[in-house]
């Protein structure tokens, strides 16, 4: 999508909730009505205010999940313990309920098709989101730029977008998982976090000048993003989004 | 305490400046590293946002927003280099 240089002043727009549909146990797909919504790139991410009756706000990031089409934009929100946002949009909300919505935001955690070198994405937890707007921005796009992606989550059972990034295998993606908790039977691997030697297995190698995009818990994405510039890439092409806690 | 990435700065900044200041490349005041904003290390659990410099930990911009009103203050940035075409 061709973007001005020169985008104006954000302010709050009015968003309504078109669809819902659970991905895990826990996390769910927002589809949201934003009229007059400008489009996106794949990785830009939304602002969500929350208003209480008393004038009480919260504000939070949301990374968008869908690739841009018209009005509508998808976000997938895992549930934060004790969060003042995200339980409300994974249990509460319901379709036609309003919410505010500022955005796209961020332009440096982006993927663009013009973009023609190996992108590496790994992902921890619900970090998949946007790397999944990558990979549907990548297949919109009918791009031959190599990609690869692996997902580090707790357990089989919570997968994000689990049957199509079952598709993307299909269709040719390379995608490791990395099970932290509970792994499948006769996976080989034991449950483990990622290291530098699955790194070093299942990653684009620092020679092969990937742009890598890592994102997920803030102790997950710092651990990755050193672990991949100590094996050699260059910190710059290191890209991360830490979505916080511990 | 954690930080986030600058990345997480754009909604604020943007109802500020007219253009994706985290896309555009800061030089740190305090060692010369230049870097995309999008890159710096952002700490938003406090009143304020600062983002801080990934090479020498140096403030590079802080930013206070209440009701109708913001306070930005970026002595830690020599310039901003900003993509205009």
């Amino acid at each position: 999508m061709a973007r001005a240089a020169v985008l104006g002043r954000l302010t709050w727009r009015a968003a309504t909730v078109a669809a819902m549909r659970d991905e895990t146990a826990t996390a769910r797909t927002l589809t949201l009505d934003i009229a007059g919504w400008p489009g996106h790139l794949a990785g830009q991410h939304v602002d969500i205010r929350l208003t209480a009756p008393d004038g009480y706000t919260a504000v939070r990031s949301y990374s968008i999940a869908s690739v841009a089409d018209g009005d509508r934009i998808d976000v997938t929100v895992e549930p934060v313990r004790d969060g003042e946002v995200s339980p409300y949009l994974a249990r509460v909300v319901g379709v036609g309920d309003p919410l505010e919505v500022r955005g796209p935001v961020g332009g440096w955690f982006t993927w663009r098709a013009a973009q023609s070198e190996p992108v590496q994405l790994v992902a921890g937890g619900s970090g998949v989101v946007p790397l999944m707007a990558m990979l549907r921005a990548r297949a919109a796009a009918a791009s031959a730029a190599p990609f690869q992606l692996l997902y580090s989550t707790r357990r089989p059972d919570t997968v994000i977008y689990h049957d199509e990034l079952s598709r993307c295998v299909a269709d040719g993606l390379p995608l490791s998982y990395a099970y932290t908790r509970t792994v499948p039977a006769g996976w080989p691997r034991p449950p483990a976090r990622v290291d530098a030697a699955l790194l070093a297995a299942v990653t684009f190698a620092p020679d092969e000048h990937p742009t890598c995009y890592v994102c997920g818990p803030t102790a997950f994405v710092e651990t990755v993003a050193d672990l991949m510039v100590a094996a050699g890439h260059d910190a710059q092409r290191v890209r991360t989004e830490r979505f916080g806690g511990p | 305490m954690t930080h986030l990435d600058g990345n997480a700065a754009a909604g604020d900044l943007r109802t500020i400046f007219a253009v994706d200041v985290t896309t555009a490349t800061g030089q740190c005041a305090g060692c010369g590293q230049t870097a995309p904003l999008g890159s710096a290390q952002l700490y938003n659990q406090a009143p304020g946002m600062v983002a801080r410099c990934t090479n020498c930990d140096a403030v590079l911009l802080r930013l206070v927003t209440a009701p109708g009103r913001a306070w930005l203050d970026v002595r830690g940035l020599t310039y901003l280099q900003l993509e205009t075409a």
